[in-house]
């Protein structure tokens, strides 16, 4: 997967999306696919519905805010999205999000973007194109080790690298 | 220059002279916790994997605690089956500390003498920073996570910075430490003290006892923090003797001239009891402004709210009483010891007498997925930590935050109250 640049459609959230609201502790003793069947619900119950392979998640401050449950990436993961965008992120939502290799943008102005919008985001330079407004956003690039961790696909994968690499297999 | 704790429990666990703000290390975990809700279930598959193929196997075995609390006892049949698999894998991992159904993991971990002043502790539960109320640095982090920590027995930090909260003056009556943290975080917001560390002290927050102490802790999660951090002073040393964990440690403090991203100073003599209003935590009010709302269910519990202090205070306004006919007291004594404390000492007598409902200690209804859960349009005052919409049942519900002392007032009289005036 080229982390460098992801094009998707955009889903627009407001400030302080909780964990709790991305993924309800009501569906959490089942599956990943049936935690994934109510990713986001709490915010927009028609959310899993609408969702499309490779579309972006744009949110504004404290996304994923409260609980360490990874099932809220994962479910944001699992129904496609490619992306998350969000003007700050709770910490360990963020974490969670590269350590299952969903890739999380902290852009501080997200103000342009509206639902549905299409977007161009070039994650290794900090530059989100707004191709349906012409409009664009700059911020910082993903940092490189977190970007060595999304290019792995993960923690799990880059921690099975480092085994691999200790067994010399 | 001079350091905060969490500097300095960082600089110490990455084998560092000294760690400052923005920093990152790679730390040594001291004690690393899996609920049953977020933990085996979710890296047991791939940890076996990685023990097959590369004979990866967890670090230090009696440095890993598994509690399964959030599905005891269990509502249904799936919830019961998770149980089922997170004793069964620990049994299978030859784990000796192992904990079921004796109460939110938080508590557990407090009681068993995991809570050590100086050293990092990381859970697969967000409010692993109580431990902060030892001068422990708890954390919450996901289960991928925790598989790594479980193979390395490591996890990269960044050192965050810290945001200087005091609390001087004294507690008025029936005003308690859940009024501080509420009134905390109404003032940082629910966000203001992200990626940071909030480190508590003054007169008002050295007078607490631990059971109180871990209550303001808890909630620093609720700011957006990575931990809630207190000096360890003579009240921490006491309660380690007591539960036969007396033994040395390394106290921590700050430095006099250790560097803040921002400070607050709060006059405890002044603080009224505080209530967060639906949906957010930091929608904070003094009990004043919300008097009279209309409350059905009262809930006391959880890793925030039901510990011996709450229960005793509850007690003390319900005594002789009875809850209003309209209003439901759920309890839950926050661990299987304080139930059988409040049992000896007359407390949950008094309670059910009352009209309370005692229940498991369990963080069932706290999240919403059994014991007591609320229905549409329910509203709820509850000693919990989060009044997240859907949080403790139907998205309908409304969750109200309080103190143990508020939440018991307002049972007397079905509607939010103040608990000062029951004197």
């Amino acid at each position: 997967m080229d982390w460098q640049r992801i094009e998707g459609r955009a889903h627009r959230f407001g400030d302080h999306i909780n964990t709790d609201q991305i993924s309800p502790a009501q569906f959490m003793e089942l599956s990943n696919e049936e935690i994934a069947a109510h990713a986001m619900t709490g915010a927009d119950a028609d959310f899993p519905k609408k969702v499309r392979k490779g579309d972006i998640i744009v949110a504004g401050k404290n996304f994923g805010s409260g609980s360490s449950r990874e099932t809220a990436p994962l479910a944001i993961k699992e129904c496609g999205v490619s992306l998350v965008i969000a003007e700050f992120f709770a910490r360990i939502f963020y974490r969670n999000c590269i350590n299952i290799g969903l890739p999380a943008l902290i852009v501080p102005d997200t103000s342009g973007i509206g639902d549905g919008d299409r977007l161009d985001v070039r994650l290794g330079e900090g530059i989100v194109l707004n191709l349906t407004t012409g409009g664009s956003r700059k911020c910082a690039p993903i940092p490189e080790s977190i970007m060595e961790l999304l290019n792995a696909g993960g923690l799990l994968q880059q921690m099975e690298q480092k085994l691999q690499r200790r067994v010399g297999l | 220059m001079g350091q905060t704790i969490a500097e300095k429990i960082l600089a110490g666990r990455s084998g560092q002279p000294d760690a400052k703000a923005g920093d990152m290390v790679v730390a040594k975990v001291d004690c690393a916790m899996l609920d049953d809700i977020l933990g085996p279930r979710f890296l047991a598959e791939q940890m076996d994997r990685l023990t097959e193929r590369f004979g990866a196997d967890i670090w230090d075995r009696d440095r890993v605690v598994v509690v399964s609390d959030h599905y005891t006892p269990s509502g249904t049949a799936s919830q019961a089956n998770i149980v089922k698999f997170t004793r069964d894998w620990a049994a299978r991992h030859r784990l000796s500390h192992y904990f079921e159904g004796l109460g939110p993991c938080h508590q557990i971990l407090a009681e068993n003498g995991f809570d050590v002043p100086g050293t990092l502790q990381v859970g697969t539960d967000s409010h692993t920073c109580t431990a902060g109320a030892f001068g422990c640095l708890g954390t919450g982090i996901g289960t991928t996570e925790m598989l790594s920590v479980l193979l390395t027995g490591e996890i990269w930090l960044r050192v965050p910075e810290s945001i200087d909260i005091q609390w001087h003056g004294k507690l008025p009556e029936y005003v308690m430490a859940k009024d501080i943290a509420l009134r905390s975080i109404g003032e940082t917001g629910h966000s203001g003290a992200t990626y940071m560390s909030m480190e508590f002290s003054g007169g008002a927050v050295t007078e607490l006892t631990m059971d109180e102490r871990m209550c303001v802790a808890n909630m620093a999660v609720e700011a957006g923090a990575k931990c809630g951090l207190m000096a360890a002073d003579g009240e921490t040393d006491r309660y380690l003797e007591a539960i036969g964990r007396g033994e040395r440690y390394t106290p921590v403090s700050a430095d006099g001239d250790a560097v803040y991203a921002a400070r607050y100073s709060f006059d405890a003599g002044a603080l009224a009891p505080q209530v967060a209003c639906p949906h957010e935590v930091d929608n904070v009010f003094d009990i004043d402004a919300m008097d009279g709302t209309p409350i059905r269910r009262v809930y006391i519990g959880s890793c925030t709210g039901g510990r011996m202090s709450d229960l005793e205070m509850a007690a003390r306004l319900l005594k002789g009483k009875k809850v209003d006919s309209g209003c439901k007291l759920l309890v839950s004594p926050a661990s299987q010891k304080i139930w059988l404390e409040a049992v000896k000492k007359g407390v949950l007598e008094t309670l059910a007498e009352a009209g309370a409902t005692i229940l498991a200690p369990t963080c069932g209804a706290c999240l919403g997925v059994h014991s007591g859960v609320i229905a549409d349009g329910e509203c709820c005052v509850s000693t919990t930590n989060r009044n997240f919409k859907g949080r403790m049942g139907s998205p309908e519900g409304k969750v109200y935050l309080a103190s143990a002392a508020t939440a018991a007032a307002t049972a007397l009289h079905g509607r939010l109250s103040d608990p000062r005036k029951e004197w």
